[in-house]
């Protein structure tokens, strides 16, 4: 295990699938009424966010406390022209305050990178811009894992705006290595020709299409702030065309499963009644969230004494 | 060449003899359960299990437990690969007997007893172990040692099981074979 | 600080393409002028004269570079005049053209003046400032360009940014043209490139970043030029780095519009792949580009398209380069690494050594009309001497200009200038 978890784009499908293996253990400790571990105890967990976001953060923070760790919140500003000081010189400060894991989220793709570089404390990447989000990825996986017990050659679909959205993009290095054949559908200004070029992936502007005998769907939230950038002229055309409801649904295999990262803009990307639906496993989602982030910190402490023992 | 501490027939004799053991300690079972240690005491416990069902007529209930989350040494060393903790019954007050093949250190078992402990509120734990091979470095005893072999620190005692596709054995390795 | 005049070089190998002279030489230099280039001969009345022993080296004019960055006033904690003409020399360059957005910005004659005069005290090479076209670079409204080139400047660019309204770039045309002054053009439409910090395209997608397509340089190039042809002013092409750039130019030039262009060394060195790991020091405007623009650009040097080598030296402070991709200053601290790359170019058999130093001296001479970069007789003894093998590993720390920001950091490079001969000083290096 490396040192740092920065995006699914560098992870083997080893790696991947032993993080995932551990989450499933971690997920029965969730399940007890002592729903912690004495694993990681006295450990330092710091969330640097310099997005603002309220559920991964939580979600973070609860996992780090699961594994007995100390959690601090730390929150810096949005970017580093602002006067004051350097994003680099407040990760510094941070680890100076003795911490062991950094959990970074920023708004400019590569900061967690950049950062790891300078830092000997293991940095997870909370999401840095339009590039990776790769826990997100990891609990996707661990997901349809669970509720299909495999994942070669089963169908997913993703759609929406995948141009922009590290969510998609880890999950489609993620699953790529996993052998799920992938269809990636939305509007054209969203899903450029340099997505046609990737070895196995079906891109679809036409929804119905792309959506029959799929296994998995995963709706993208559509960003509110893109509709005024041109690249679609309505949130009302755009959920005719690529929102998900019963109908649509109905085109996929009766045991599709339906997510989504949140949170939800109801009747823009996705149908209340889908989104409440049998096939939906979307709060199952940020359940396995917890059990995955609990198995990425375990790893990336565990791969410090490696380097000892 | 690796020194033969048990055969399959005596490994078979020594676990009959544990249960037997067990059963007149705990006198009966009555509230009696096993719990293997992963990844060597798992299928122990279930012979074991079974061994002491059959005497007795009545089904004993088998967990298997992993400590992973409980070590001591994750700063200091690579870990084992994470495996299943399936304990399909409540431990509020039971006999829980925690079973492993090799009783080393102690260390195993301390985080085995705060695993336990963390899932429920048991009446008293034991220890079954099939081989003692000594130099305990916390407070912790067997109350059932199917053989007590003494070792040196370089050494390693290797139980090998049919359920692993191996003839029912146990090893005494040198330094030598360890590295080698 | 004694002066170096009277030098007598051996056993050089010369190559001074405005006399289409390329072989083995001895040269003489009297009162800090050539007298005397000796072809495959020994110059005989060189009593006196200090010896400098080039066996082995390449003695080439001082190389003239049209496109130089050198921050001062306003900037200084990138680079000064002081340090980035002694960057100059190191880089062989005894020439630089100062571009205007400094701050307050050249578009004035008393900046300009302030500039020339700064350094004739302090700069170690010959600084010819380039003003703006538009004040403050907003362009909008056209700068004093005439009191500018009667103070000095050489030409005239918004460099940084491009002439957004093509109203004001055809005024800009227009009223140059009447004094034969010359239009150096940032080409790039501001709404394609907006938030643009790479190359557009898969490597840009998938590394989350906001592309620049090649498109937006192609759009403008082809608008500046028709702009020039329709105007019948003269226009040079700052830092050409795609496919479409080049076709566009070469159809233009091929139709007899008064176009010249330059790039710079690293458009034909490294793609958009070196700004894998998210390295600042690659983040370039315009950006690296892919593997077919950088054979374009190749090949447009080599036919001649592209007229001359250019470094676009821009140089930042540490601290600035080492933020957030989004937010590090574009720019490349190139003086010192242009030869030994241009040399790469004649290695690979793209270009011959005469055509090489040819796009370093005699054709930026041309295009801005001054007697620099050559070693004719009575030329100022301003040359460069080259040692062509030596191999080494690019560290940044040992840059003589203040910016440290180069994408070759850690790279086998081969070649390096030894000494700079400048007005009398001899620098060895």
């Amino acid at each position: 295990m490396r040192k740092d978890l920065l995006g699914m784009k560098e992870m083997t499908s080893e790696e991947i699938m032993l993080l995932l293996k551990t989450a499933s253990s971690f997920k029965d400790v969730l399940k007890r009424d002592i729903k912690k571990v004495p694993t990681l105890r006295g450990r330092t967990v710091v969330n640097l966010f310099f997005e603002p976001s309220t559920r991964t953060r939580t979600s973070f923070e609860l996992a780090a406390k699961r594994l007995s760790t100390d959690v601090i919140n730390f929150s810096g500003p949005s970017s580093s022209i602002l006067k004051g000081e350097s994003l680099l010189d407040t990760a510094l400060t941070v680890e100076a305050l003795g911490a062991d894991i950094i959990i970074i989220r920023h708004s400019s793709s590569g900061v967690p990178h950049m950062l790891a570089g300078h830092l000997r404390a293991s940095v997870i990447n909370a999401g840095d811009g339009t590039n990776e989000h790769p826990t997100q990825a990891l609990l996707d996986a661990f997901t349809i894992l669970e509720k299909k017990e495999r994942t070669e050659g089963l169908k997913m679909v993703i759609v929406g705006d995948i141009l922009h959205s590290r969510v998609a993009k880890s999950n489609i290095y993620c699953l790529m290595k996993l052998g799920v054949e992938l269809r990636l559908i939305g509007p054209s200004t969203l899903l450029p020709p340099a997505f046609e070029e990737i070895p196995g992936v079906k891109v679809f502007s036409d929804m119905e299409e792309g959506l029959k005998d799929a296994d998995v769907i995963m709706m993208l939230r559509l960003q509110l702030e893109r509709q005024g950038k041109g690249f679609f002229p309505t949130t009302e055309e755009y959920f005719r065309e690529w929102g998900l409801t019963k109908k649509k649904l109905a085109l996929a295999r009766p045991d599709a499963i339906v997510m989504h990262p949140g949170p939800m803009n109801r009747g823009i990307e996705i149908a209340s009644e889908v989104a409440d639906g049998t096939n939906s496993v979307i709060l199952e989602q940020v359940t396995n969230g917890l059990a995955v982030r609990m198995a990425v910190m375990y790893h990336l402490e565990q791969a410090k004494g490696e380097k000892r023992g | 060449m690796a020194k033969k501490l048990l055969d399959a027939k005596e490994v078979e004799r020594t676990l009959t003899r544990m249960s037997h053991e067990i059963i007149e300690k705990t006198k009966g079972t009555e509230g009696l359960c096993l719990v293997g240690i992963q990844r060597g005491g798992v299928h122990l416990a279930q012979r074991l299990a079974r061994k002491i069902g059959e005497t007795e007529g009545a089904e004993v209930p088998v967990g298997s437990l992993d400590i992973s989350f409980y070590r001591d040494d994750i700063k200091i060393r690579r870990q084992p690969a994470v495996s299943k903790t399936e304990i399909p019954f409540n431990l509020d007050e039971k006999k829980v007997i925690l079973v492993d093949d090799v009783f080393f250190t102690g260390r195993s078992i301390r985080a085995a007893m705060d695993a336990i402990m963390d899932m429920g509120r048991p009446a008293m734990i034991q220890l079954a172990v099939l081989i003692d091979r000594g130099h305990r470095e916390l407070p912790i005893r067997a109350d059932y040692a199917g053989k007590n072999v003494p070792t040196s620190l370089g050494e390693r005692v290797e139980v090998l099981l049919a359920e692993e596709g191996e003839e029912d054995s146990v090893l005494l390795l040198s330094p030598e074979e360890i590295t080698g | 600080m004694r002066l170096h005049n009277h030098l007598h070089i051996i056993n050089a190998y010369v190559i001074d393409p405005s006399q289409d002279f390329e072989g083995r030489a001895e040269l003489l230099i009297e009162d800090g002028k050539i007298k005397t280039l000796a072809a495959g001969e020994k110059i005989k009345n060189a009593k006196g004269a200090e010896v400098f022993d080039a066996e082995g080296m390449y003695v080439l004019p001082g190389l003239i570079d049209m496109h130089t960055h050198l921050r001062e006033p306003g900037f200084e904690h990138k680079e000064t005049i002081r340090t980035g003409t002694l960057a100059a020399l190191k880089g062989g360059f005894t020439t630089v053209c100062a571009m205007p957005n400094t701050n307050p910005v050249n578009d004035n004659a008393g900046i300009t003046e302030f500039i020339l005069k700064k350094a004739e005290r302090e700069g170690n090479a010959n600084v010819l400032p380039i003003g703006a076209i538009t004040k403050g670079q907003k362009g909008e409204e056209l700068a004093e360009m005439y009191m500018m080139l009667s103070a000095g400047c050489i030409a005239f660019s918004d460099d940084g940014n491009p002439v957004a309204s093509s109203l004001t770039m055809r005024r800009a045309l227009e009223y140059a043209r009447g004094f034969h002054a010359l239009i150096i053009s940032h080409s790039e439409d501001p709404r394609l490139s907006e938030g643009g910090v790479m190359n557009e395209g898969f490597l840009s997608i998938s590394m989350g970043l906001k592309g620049v397509p090649s498109v937006s340089e192609e759009v403008f190039i082809y608008r500046d030029i028709a702009l020039a042809e329709y105007t019948g002013a003269k226009i040079h092409i700052a830092h050409v780095s795609t496919e479409g750039s080049v076709r566009i130019i070469r159809q233009a030039k091929e139709r007899g519009v008064h176009v010249t262009a330059e790039t710079c060394p690293h458009y034909f060195s490294l793609t958009e792949d070196a700004v894998a790991g998210y390295n600042t020091n690659a983040k370039v405007n315009p950006p690296l580009r892919s593997e077919k623009d950088v054979e374009a650009i190749k090949e447009g040097l080599r036919d001649g398209t592209i007229d001359l080598i250019a470094t676009d030296h821009a140089p930042h402070s540490l601290e600035e380069k080492t933020r957030e991709f989004d937010n590090a200053p574009f720019g490349i601290s190139g003086l010192e690494t242009a030869l030994p790359l241009g040399m790469e170019l004649v290695r690979g058999g793209v270009l011959s050594l005469k055509d090489l130093v040819s796009k370093l001296t005699i054709q930026p001479a041309k295009i801005l009309q001054i007697s620099k970069g050559s070693l004719r007789e009575g030329a100022d003894a301003e040359l460069c001497v080259f040692d062509p093998d030596k191999e080494y590993v690019l560290d940044p720390a040992a840059l003589l200009s203040r910016g440290k920001n180069t994408p070759f950091a850690g790279h086998r490079m081969k070649g390096a200038v030894v000494a700079t001969i400048f007005k009398g000083n001899l620098f060895k290096w």
